[in-house]
C-alpha cells in the first residue's frame, strides 16, 4: 500500500521577475482530498503544472506513489496515474463522447480503433463511479457539467489514481456543484486522491479533507476544515482582514434607466441566446443577473451595450430608444460598461495604460480635437485613473498586458468610472482577480449606485450577486424566469431558478 | 537613441550583417573577392552623383511599397496587392501627364499625381471594402487584383493610351509632358523628397491622430476596437485606400519621374518588393525609409559590382532572401546574438491569417 501517492517537497519555480513558487511542500495520501486555496497569482497554477509535467521545477522533489520522479512532460506524469482536469476542457467537441474519452489511448482492433470495446470500457466506468454520460452524445451538444463529467472520466480511463481539478466549481449550478463534490467523494473511497484548486471558500470547508492556502508563491498556512473558518481562510489568503459582505445602505430607486422589452438575441451560431426577456433598472439600484453561464447572460448585455444586434425587441436608456444602436451611441447616453471578458472586449494588451483609459473615449474633447490626440491631456488623465482606482504599475506608458489580472480590471472600472455615468453594465466584474481588488470594485460599484445610477450586474458567483444586488433576476435557457427582492432572494432558491426549477 | 528604440532596431540589423556574411562565403565560393564586390557595390551605390541618383531613384518607389504594405499591416490587414495598385496608378498618373497639356507645373504634376493616388486609393478599397462587407480575405482578394491590374494597364497601354509615334510597336504611352514631369535637384529626385515626407506622414498620422488610432485598435484587437466604438469595417476599408494610393503613388513617381511613361512590363515586380521593405522596417512608416535605401544601394550597385568583381547580380537578391529570412526568423539572430526575448513589438507575420 502506497503512503504517499503524490507530494511535492520543497519545489521553487522561477519565472523572469517572478518567484512563483518558493519552497513549496504539499502531500497526498490515498483516498484524501488536498484543497489548494489561494488568490490569482499565488502560485497555485503553477504548482499543480509542475505536479503534472508541464513545467520542470528549478529546485525540490516530486514524489509520485513513495517514489522521487523527474517528470518529462505530461505524457510522463499520466502514464504515471496523475489525471488533469483543466479548467478549460481539453475536448473536441464535434466528436462523441466515447471518441474524446479514449482520444490517445484507443483501443485497437487489427490496427483499427475499436469503438465497440471503447464504449462497453466507457460505461463500465461511469456505472461505477456514478458519472453517468451518454457515450454517444456529440460532446459540443452536451452542458458544461456533463462535458466535465467526460474529462473526469478522461483521466479515469487512463487508470489515474491522482485527479487534479482546476476551479471545477466555476462553471456550475450550486446543485451541479454539490453533486460534483458527492462524485469526488465517491471516487476517494476507491483510494483515488484528488488535488482540489479553487477560491470558494465554502466548498473547501464542504469537501477537503486537508486544505493548503498559498500566497505569493508560497505555503502560508496547512489546516484542516474543522480547524479553519471561511474568515480565516480568506485572512490567511489575502494576509489581512478582509469584510467578505459587502457594507451598503438599502437601495433608494428612483426612475426607471434601463428599459428592456421583449428583447431576443441570437447568440454567434445563430440560435435563439435571449428569448423575450422584458426587464428594468432604476436609478439608485443594482439589479443582479443570476444564472448558470451560457443562459444568455452574454447575448443580454452585448445586446444592451451595441456590441450585437437583437432580432427583435426595445430597449431604451433614460426613456430614449436605443435599441441597435452603435456602441458609441450608447456609450454617450451615459452608460458605462465593464465587459466579460477584459483580454478580449476590455482593454487592447499592447496599448499603453494611457491609451487604454481613453479606449472609448479618445475621439472627445479634451482627449483630442480636429482629429488630432492630445498626449500630455491623455498621460494626464490615465495618471488620476491609476491613482484614484489604485492600480498598480509602476507608469502609464507601459503596456497593458504587464498588469496582472486585477489591475487591468481596476483600470477598465476606473475609465468606465472616470465620467457621470447613468446605466453601469458589468459582467463578471470580478472574475479571475484577488480578494483586494474584489473588494474595491465592490465598493466602487455601490458607491455608483448611491451617486444615482443603475446598475446590471451579471455574474456567474452567486455569492457575488447575492451580496452586491438588491433585485435578482434569474436567467435560464434566455428566459428570464424570476425576479427577486434581495431580501428573499436565498442561495437555495436562486440556484433551484438557475437550474430552471420554478414549482 | 533610446532602449527600446534599439531594441527594435537590432534584429534586422543583424540580419542585414548575416545576410551580407552569408553572401560574401557565397562570393568566395564562386572564386571572386568579397571585398572587392562589396566595395564596388557601394561604389555603383553611392560613389558619385549619378550612382546616388539611382539609389534614390529605386528607392523611392519601395518606400512608398513599403508604406502601403506597412499601414495596412497596422491594421492587422495583409496587402499583397502594391504591384496592382502600383501599375493602376502609374498608368493614371502618366495618362493625365501626356493626355493634358497647357498647364502650368503647379497644377498639372499635382493633378497627375492625384490621378495616379485616386486609381490606387479605388485599387486597395476594393478589397478593403470585400473584406469589410463579405469578409472576403484581403490576401487573395488583392492577389487577383494585380492579375487584373496588369492585364487592364497592358490594354491601356497598347490600345487607346498607347504611343503612336513612329513606327513603334512596343506597348507604351507617350512621353508626359514637361508640365506634369517631376525635376530632379542635384542628385536628389524631388520623387524621393515626396517619398520621404509620405512615409513622416504616416507616422504621424498613425501614432498620433484619432484615424490612427482606430486603424491600431482594429489591427491590435478587432473586438476591444468594437468595444470602443470605432466602426470595424469602415476602418478596414478605408485603411486598404489608404494603402492603394501609397503604392499607387510610387507608380505614379516611376511614370512622372524616371520613366516619363507608361510602358508594360517596366515596373514588374516592383510592388512586391514593398513586402521586403515593410518586413525589414518591421512595420514601421519610417522604418521603410532606411530598408528602401538599402535595398536600392544594393540595386543600384548591383551592376557595378557583376562588371569589377565578376560576381553575377543575382547575388542581391539571395542576400535580399537572407536577410528576409533572418528578420522573418528573429528566433534565430536573438540565439545567435544571445538577446534575450525582448519586449519589443513581435510582428507578427501571420496576421491576419485564418481570422476574417
Amino acid at each position: 500500500m502506497t503512503d504517499l501517492l503524490l507530494a511535492a517537497r520543497n519545489v521553487t519555480k522561477q519565472f523572469p521577475g517572478v518567484l512563483a513558487n518558493d519552497d513549496v511542500s504539499v502531500e497526498l495520501k490515498p483516498g484524501r482530498i488536498l484543497a489548494l486555496l489561494g488568490e490569482n497569482g499565488a502560485g497555485k497554477s503553477t504548482l499543480v503544472n509542475v505536479l503534472f509535467g508541464m513545467y520542470r521545477p528549478d529546485g525540490g522533489q516530486i514524489i509520485i506513489k513513495d517514489e522521487v520522479v523527474d517528470l518529462r512532460g505530461p505524457d510522463d506524469a499520466i502514464s504515471r496515474g496523475i489525471g488533469m482536469v483543466h479548467q478549460h476542457f481539453q475536448l473536441v467537441p464535434p466528436m462523441r463522447v466515447v471518441e474524446n474519452i479514449v482520444l490517445g489511448a484507443e483501443p485497437t482492433k487489427r490496427g483499427l480503433v475499436d469503438l465497440d470495446e471503447a464504449r462497453l470500457r466507457v460505461v463500465e466506468l461511469s456505472t461505477k463511479y456514478g458519472l453517468e454520460v451518454d457515450p454517444d452524445a456529440l460532446v459540443e451538444d452536451l452542458p458544461v457539467g456533463m462535458q466535465q463529467r467526460v474529462e473526469i472520466l478522461k483521466a479515469l480511463y487512463r487508470n489515474a489514481d491522482v485527479l487534479i481539478l482546476d476551479e471545477p466549481t466555476g462553471v456550475l449550478t450550486p446543485q451541479e456543484a454539490d453533486h460534483l463534490l458527492r462524485v469526488l467523494r465517491g471516487l476517494t473511497e476507491t483510494g483515488v486522491g484528488i488535488v482540489f484548486i479553487t477560491h470558494k471558500l465554502r466548498e473547501v470547508l464542504a469537501i477537503a479533507d486537508d486544505i493548503v492556502v498559498l500566497r505569493e508563491g508560497r505555503v502560508v498556512g496547512t489546516t484542516t476544515p474543522d480547524q479553519a473558518t471561511e474568515s480565516g481562510l480568506a485572512e490567511m489568503m489575502v494576509g489581512r482582514s478582509v469584510v467578505l459582505r459587502v457594507e451598503k445602505q438599502a437601495a433608494q430607486p428612483g426612475d426607471v434607466v434601463l428599459q428592456v422589452d421583449d428583447l431576443k438575441v441570437n447568440d454567434d451560431r445563430g440560435q435563439l441566446a435571449v428569448d423575450g426577456v422584458s426587464l428594468q433598472v432604476r436609478a439608485g439600484e443594482i439589479v443582479g443577473v443570476a444564472g448558470v453561464e451560457g443562459n444568455g447572460q452574454r447575448e443580454l448585455v452585448e445586446a444592451i451595450t451595441g456590441l450585437r444586434h437583437a432580432s427583435s425587441g426595445a430597449m431604451a436608456i433614460g426613456g430614449k430608444p436605443l435599441t441597435n444602436s452603435s456602441t458609441r451611441q450608447i456609450a454617450a447616453n451615459g452608460v458605462g460598461h465593464i465587459p466579460e471578458d477584459r483580454e478580449k472586449h476590455g482593454i487592447i494588451a499592447a496599448y499603453s495604460l494611457a491609451e487604454n483609459s481613453v479606449l472609448n473615449r479618445y475621439h472627445r474633447t479634451p482627449f483630442s480635437s480636429r482629429g488630432i490626440m492630445h498626449r500630455e491631456v491623455i498621460y494626464e488623465h490615465a495618471q488620476s485613473v491609476v491613482e484614484e482606482f489604485d492600480v498598480r504599475t509602476p507608469s502609464v506608458t507601459v503596456a497593458a498586458s504587464s498588469l496582472s489580472g486585477g489591475n487591468k480590471q481596476k483600470l477598465i472600472v476606473g475609465r468606465e468610472f472616470s465620467e457621470n455615468i447613468k446605466l453601469l453594465v458589468a459582467a463578471q466584474p470580478t472574475r479571475g482577480i484577488d480578494i483586494g481588488a474584489i473588494e474595491f470594485i465592490h465598493r466602487r460599484i455601490v458607491e455608483q449606485r448611491d451617486k444615482g445610477a443603475a446598475v446590471l450586474l451579471v455574474s456567474a458567483e452567486l455569492d457575488e450577486i447575492l451580496s452586491l444586488a438588491d433585485r435578482v433576476a434569474v436567467l435560464y435557457d434566455g428566459k428570464l424566469v424570476d425576479v427577486l427582492d434581495a431580501n428573499v432572494a436565498t442561495r437555495e432558491r436562486v440556484g433551484l431558478l438557475m437550474a430552471g426549477i420554478t414549482d | 537613441m533610446s532602449r527600446s528604440t534599439l531594441r527594435s532596431v537590432a534584429v534586422p540589423l543583424a540580419a542585414v550583417i548575416l545576410g551580407l556574411l552569408i553572401g560574401a562565403l557565397l562570393i568566395v565560393s564562386q572564386g571572386a573577392s568579397p571585398v572587392t564586390a562589396y566595395s564596388s557595390l557601394i561604389q555603383g551605390g553611392l560613389g558619385d552623383g549619378d550612382a546616388l541618383l539611382r539609389t534614390l531613384q529605386k528607392a523611392t518607389p519601395l518606400i512608398f511599397g513599403g508604406l502601403a504594405v506597412a499601414f495596412a499591416f497596422k491594421a492587422g490587414l495583409f496587402n499583397i496587392g502594391g504591384q496592382g495598385q502600383l501599375l493602376v496608378g502609374a498608368v493614371f498618373a502618366a495618362a493625365v501627364g501626356f493626355g493634358v497639356d497647357g498647364l502650368p507645373t503647379f497644377i498639372h504634376l499635382p493633378a497627375a499625381l492625384i490621378a495616379g493616388a485616386l486609381a490606387g486609393a479605388i485599387w486597395g478599397g476594393i478589397a478593403g471594402a470585400l473584406k469589410a462587407t463579405t469578409g472576403a480575405h484581403e490576401v487573395i482578394v488583392t492577389i487577383m487584383l494585380n492579375f487584373v491590374a496588369g492585364n487592364l494597364t497592358d490594354w491601356l497601354s497598347a490600345n487607346p493610351w498607347k504611343d503612336n509615334s513612329g513606327n513603334n510597336i512596343v506597348a507604351r504611352t507617350p512621353l508626359v509632358e514637361d508640365s506634369a514631369t517631376i525635376p530632379t535637384l542635384g542628385a536628389v529626385p524631388v520623387g524621393f523628397l515626396l517619398a520621404v515626407i509620405t512615409a513622416i506622414g504616416c507616422w504621424m498620422i498613425l501614432e498620433r491622430s484619432t484615424y490612427g488610432f482606430e486603424v491600431r485598435s482594429v489591427g491590435q484587437n478587432r473586438n476591444a476596437a468594437h468595444y470602443a466604438g470605432i466602426k470595424v469595417g469602415w476602418t478596414m476599408a478605408s485603411t486598404m485606400a489608404v494603402a492603394g494610393t501609397l503604392a499607387a503613388l510610387g507608380g505614379a513617381v516611376e511614370s512622372l519621374g524616371v520613366d516619363g511613361r507608361f510602358e508594360a512590363g517596366v515596373n514588374v515586380g516592383l510592388g512586391f518588393e514593398g513586402i521586403t521593405i515593410a518586413l525589414l522596417a518591421r512595420a514601421n512608416p519610417l522604418g521603410v525609409i532606411p530598408a528602401a535605401l538599402l535595398v536600392g544601394l544594393m540595386e543600384a550597385g548591383a551592376s557595378r559590382m557583376q562588371f569589377k568583381a565578376g560576381v553575377a547580380p543575382e547575388l542581391i537578391d539571395v542576400i535580399q532572401a537572407l536577410i528576409l529570412f533572418f528578420v522573418a526568423a528573429p528566433m534565430i539572430v536573438r540565439w545567435l546574438l544571445r538577446m534575450r526575448q525582448g519586449d519589443s513589438e513581435q510582428l507578427r507575420l501571420g496576421a491576419g491569417w485564418g481570422n476574417s
